[in-house]
């Protein structure tokens, strides 16, 4: 009765949120008195996830699963839970497996409940506390159904080292051929560059920006920090930047540990959607802005000014720490 | 085409949030109460498959009396027919599961949700409601066509999109993107008048349980004051991310 966790791979490596949910799949297993088991589909190996508490990866080899299918992953996350006779099961908060996870709650008649931000509470009753009104507040939520299902946000346990060695086993799920009613025809994704989901920093602009044009100084420094970009809900509904950059409450959320907002005022929707990054820097003109009231560092002055400096310094610093 | 828009009755976005009841309640107190906003954009898309492809478009919720407000307007915005399951929306598998009980009696082809409620965050009613009804299902839907039988979606990956296809019946949970912010209708007094003529069915629930609680609630704790840095020493800016908040 091992605690089971979905971890996620691309191209055969492990992703970078697989260590985090590794991490607390054994915090849950340890409560539980028990051992955390892994389940992996086209992953190459178990990779590092002995150092992060796994015992044991199922490794799922098929083609017809290298790309995403939401239906067909949680059959396969479904049939190793009863393999596993796992009451548990973790998961993270990527995109694919919040398109999934509610298709393995149906399927298992699970309780699930995602945006969890720390171990559980207690196991019996299975109490975990989550993010609510998008990030305005949280709720513990106990969970009552004979499997659990847990969705872990991003970037909140954190990773933690636990060394154990891995075995891997390999697991060859039955699918029908109902499993695949949809297809997907073209991918298109940035590549080599970080994400707003997983990027340890975030740059982001706003309407103080004044226009497109001006993105180019916002791009230089996300590339000097090996940021991701993003930007306020005005300046995507603008068109001057792609809807999938909009964070805040309708946009997507970030939880990195570095947030710099640059000529953003900070709306409340805004600082709800963001308020999970660990530290926040302010640029902005405007002293009475909102943002200075919820960011840890700030600097009033006009971006066209501090970015460029910001941008060289920087530069100058990455020059002394490489 | 029979269509399903699934409402969930919001505090608007710019609500402060409260808890009541020794922090087990959210407190309503002076809330504003509006469609979910990731509901309405799906609503929009809705009535353009209405006023294009001849859709039948119907609403539905799962709230007590005081959600009606909410249904009325989405009436107004020209849905031609509301259903509300009348009980709390205790969690996301019991919301499924009553909207699941509707969607087969209504024998819809397309139900359009939204990705999530901006107030329990749970973006699982969808999904679920989906897969109790052995329908297709999409999430971060950002745009969506249907010809015939046949559906093309996008959906918003991490770091990108991905187009999918796919055949009715199907269920989407929808998002800025399948129709722009500046898209959104308003309901002017010709629609609001026509609301009160529409039908608004009161159902009452299956007798499904919740398998969650929300035991407590707590509020994020106090923000410490902001350090200003000055605008001609961002050496320091750098020096404080680097040696006291290590972040760079």
């Amino acid at each position: 009765m091992s605690v089971l966790v979905y971890t996620e791979s691309e191209n055969g490596k492990f992703k970078k949120n697989a260590h985090e949910v590794a991490s607390y799949a054994y915090e849950v297993a340890k409560q539980l008195g028990t051992t955390a088991t892994a389940i992996s589909i086209n992953a190459n190996s178990a990779g590092d996830l002995g150092d992060f508490g796994i015992s044991k990866v199922l490794i799922v080899s098929n083609e017809q699963l290298k790309t995403f299918n939401a239906k067909a992953y949680a059959q396969v996350i479904a049939q190793a839970a009863e393999k596993e006779t796992a009451k548990v099961i973790i998961l993270s908060s990527s995109a694919d497996t919040k398109f999934l996870a509610p298709i393995l709650t149906a399927q298992l008649k699970a309780g699930y409940v995602p945006n969890v931000v720390s171990a559980p509470e207690s196991t019996s009753p299975f109490k975990v506390k989550r993010t609510v009104f998008s990030n305005k507040g949280f709720a513990i939520t106990e969970i009552s159904s004979d499997v659990k299902i847990v969705g872990v946000s991003n970037n909140a346990f954190g990773s933690a080292e636990n060394k154990t060695t891995a075995t891997v086993e390999s697991f060859d799920p039955s699918l029908g051929d109902d499993t695949f009613t949809t297809k997907s025809i073209e991918i298109d994704k940035v590549v080599g560059k970080a994400t707003i989901a997983d990027a340890d920093i975030v740059v982001s602009g706003g309407r103080g920006l004044k226009g497109p044009e001006n993105w180019g100084m916002i791009e230089e420094l996300a590339e000097v920090l090996g940021a991701a970009t993003a930007c306020s809900k005005p300046v995507s509904d603008l068109g001057w930047r792609p809807h999938g950059e909009h964070v805040g409450q309708t946009g997507k959320p970030v939880a990195s540990n570095l947030y710099i907002a640059i000529g953003i005022s900070g709306a409340i929707q805004h600082l709800a959607g963001v308020s999970s990054s660990k530290v926040k820097v302010v640029i902005n003109t405007d002293p009475e802005a909102p943002f200075f009231k919820a960011a840890d560092y700030g600097v009033v002055g006009d971006a066209f000014e501090v970015v460029p400096k910001l941008i060289e310094k920087l530069k100058e610093f990455k020059a002394q720490n490489a | 085409m029979k269509i399903l828009v699934c409402l969930s009755n919001v505090p608007d976005t710019t609500s402060k949030i409260n808890f009541t009841d020794g922090d087990t309640k959210f407190d309503t107190n002076g809330v504003q109460f509006v469609i979910n906003p990731n509901d309405e954009f799906g609503l929009t898309r809705a009535m353009w498959f209405k006023e294009k492809q001849g859709a039948t478009v119907h609403v539905a919720t799962v709230g007590e009396a005081s959600t009606e407000p909410t249904i009325r307007k989405a009436l107004a915005i020209g849905a031609d027919e509301a259903i509300r399951v009348n009980a709390f929306p205790v969690d996301g598998f019991f919301v499924a599961e009553q909207l699941a009980e509707i969607v087969k009696n209504g024998e819809y082809d397309l139900v359009i949700a939204g990705r999530e409620s901006i107030d329990y965050n749970g973006g699982m009613v969808p999904g679920i409601m989906a897969t109790l009804l052995g329908m297709n299902f999409i999430n971060t839907c950002i745009s969506l066509e249907i010809e015939g039988n046949n559906a093309t979606a996008t959906r918003e990956i991490d770091g990108g999109k991905e187009k999918i296809a796919t055949t009715l019946p199907l269920v989407i949970g929808g998002q800025k993107g399948l129709v722009a912010e500046s898209d959104l209708r308003i309901p002017n007094m010709r629609g609001i008048m026509m609301a009160r003529q529409k039908k608004l069915n009161v159902v009452e629930p299956t007798s499904s349980k919740n398998v969650t609680t929300d035991v407590k609630f707590e509020k994020p704790a106090p923000k410490g004051k902001v350090t200003l840095v000055d605008a001609d020493n961002i050496d320091e800016l750098i020096n404080l991310l680097h040696n006291e908040a290590k972040v760079i």
